[in-house]
């Protein structure tokens, strides 16, 4: 099937550019790698029927975290092509918890039962109308609990960007 | 899905790419007629009669220009940017609805590339990527003046954006559907939604023109501080690009606006004219025309009359005054929806 091919395709982009985020020495080209995965993973949104979720993923973290991210690494301007020497333990660490959660990952994955969906073009709750009604529904408290969070966070932003005393 | 869908979709999708890049060349003359006429003055008038050869003679220079590179420069990118300008300034004609449905041998060929269900949301997607090749190039020509111009591309364009979405919510919530096509149908006739949602059109428009980066919002390519802004290490059809996605996406924001406020392809008294639906469809792409250049003309007249906002004043206007408007709007827009459902 056509889809197949695509879903191949996407999955390479992510893969390789999520593996050249870590690999590349300059930080804008990071940056710029990671917004790819983004765009990829969106990608596999679609293949998935989540129209909603891919469109605001593209929206809100390649159009708005990455941007602010690649803005703030322009404007310290960082590019200097530098492997930063850093101690052996803290290389160490990094591997022992990288598989860690590799294994907490595996450990899920294994638990559950997950249903795949023979076709998940049938699937129609990544679809606006029924991902509303679920949300403002079902899961209307959690969804104003992470609102009231972001606000906390937005005013915390504020105080803290205020250069005078308050 | 046969093979038959897959050549429509091309050759819609063809035509609407030509259709775009003509008018977004033609409109490169037309700008800098209207600039002569509010000057006072001729315009551009040597190249064929009334200078309709000017464009061609423009893109011809362009292509031939001497091609230069800083040195300094990271080479990859500085390609890159101006191309995905040009590539995401293209990408959101697919979601508009340029007309009705064409019937041919009783099949139903409706005007527009894809009709998604979150056409709305996909336009937004694509104006919040746009800022991608301008920083790009901006960054990569190794320039204070052109890093500077990049660095207020995207700080403007990402507080605009937020008004922009604010302003269209009200409209949203009007028709209940995120579709495009569903959006222009419930416009039928005269029932615009600028009638109903002025507020939120005059603010949609004045974001439109910072996220297009026209004046009175072009700060990014602001001459007078920035030497040429993030394009100022460009030359050649590189420049090109980057002038040229200007055009197109001043073209397409122009039709996003007659869809979203202007009825799309709908005009008065269509129903009883008595037209085939072929002839109707015409008619409409031919009306959905005519609404485009007027809001073209109005980005035009405003650059040649307005004289260009300081930057603190830009995000002022953004942040303080456009985004409680919108909020303002939709609160209103929400109370008169429940007064009316009862």
């Amino acid at each position: 099937m056509f889809t197949k091919y695509i879903f191949f395709f996407l999955s390479t982009v992510a893969l390789y550019s999520a593996i050249m985020v870590l690999l590349s020495r300059k930080p804008i080209h990071s940056v710029l790698y990671l917004t790819l995965t983004f765009f990829a993973i969106a990608g596999h949104y679609i293949l998935l029927n989540a129209q909603f979720l891919a469109v605001v993923h593209v929206i809100v973290y390649a159009g708005a975290i990455m941007v602010l991210f690649l803005f703030t690494v322009m404007l310290l301007n960082l590019n200097k092509e530098e492997v930063s020497p850093k101690p052996v333990w803290i290389k160490i660490v990094a591997i022992i918890a990288g598989c860690l959660l590799m294994i907490v990952l595996i450990g899920i994955f294994r638990g559950y039962d997950i249903a795949i969906e023979k076709d998940p073009a049938l699937t129609q709750i990544g679809l606006v109308k029924n991902l509303g009604q679920v949300l403002y529904k079902q899961y209307l408290l959690p969804f104003e609990l992470a609102s009231i969070l972001f606000l906390t966070a937005m005013v915390g932003a504020v105080l803290l960007g205020k250069k005078e005393q308050i | 899905m046969g093979s038959g869908f897959i050549i429509y979709k091309f050759i819609l999708a063809s035509l609407i790419l030509i259709i775009s890049l003509v008018v977004a060349m033609y409109s490169t003359l037309i700008e800098r007629k209207m600039a002569g006429f509010f000057q006072d003055r001729f315009g551009p008038d040597r190249a064929g009669p009334w200078g309709i050869f000017q464009p061609l003679a423009d893109g011809i220079k362009l292509f031939f220009k001497e091609e230069f590179m800083p040195n300094t420069a990271d080479k990859f990118l500085y390609i890159l940017g101006p191309s995905l300008t040009m590539l995401i300034a293209l990408l959101t004609s697919a979601a508009i609805p340029w007309g009705g449905d064409m019937v041919i041998n009783g099949k139903v060929y409706p005007l527009q590339v894809a009709d998604i269900n979150i056409g709305i949301l996909y336009i937004f997607a694509i104006v919040s990527i746009g800022v991608y090749g301008i920083m790009i190039g901006g960054w990569a020509s190794n320039n204070k003046f052109a890093l500077l111009g990049a660095i207020r591309a995207s700080s403007q364009m990402i507080s605009y954006e937020l008004a922009m979405s604010l302003a269209i919510i009200a409209v949203v919530m009007m028709t209940g559907s995120l579709s495009l096509k569903d959006i222009v149908d419930s416009q039928k006739g005269i029932n615009w939604n600028v009638w109903y949602q002025p507020a939120a059109f005059i603010i949609f428009l004045v974001c439109a023109f910072a996220e297009c980066n026209r004046s009175p919002f072009d700060l990014p390519e602001c001459e007078t501080e920035l030497v040429g802004g993030y394009h100022t290490e460009y030359s050649s059809m590189k420049l090109g690009f980057y002038l040229f996605s200007e055009y197109i996406n001043m073209f397409i924001s122009s039709a996003v606006m007659a869809t979203l406020f202007f009825g799309g392809y709908h005009f008065p008294f269509e129903d009883s004219l008595g037209l085939s639906p072929n002839a109707l469809a015409a008619v409409g792409f031919l009306v959905l025309f005519i609404k485009i250049t007027f809001l073209g003309f109005i980005f035009m007249w405003v650059r040649w009359t307005l004289p260009r906002f300081r930057y603190d004043q830009l995000m002022r206007l953004g942040w303080k005054a456009l985004i409680p408007l919108a909020i303002v709007n939709i609160i209103i827009t929400g109370v008169v929806i429940l007064i009316k459902q009862g």
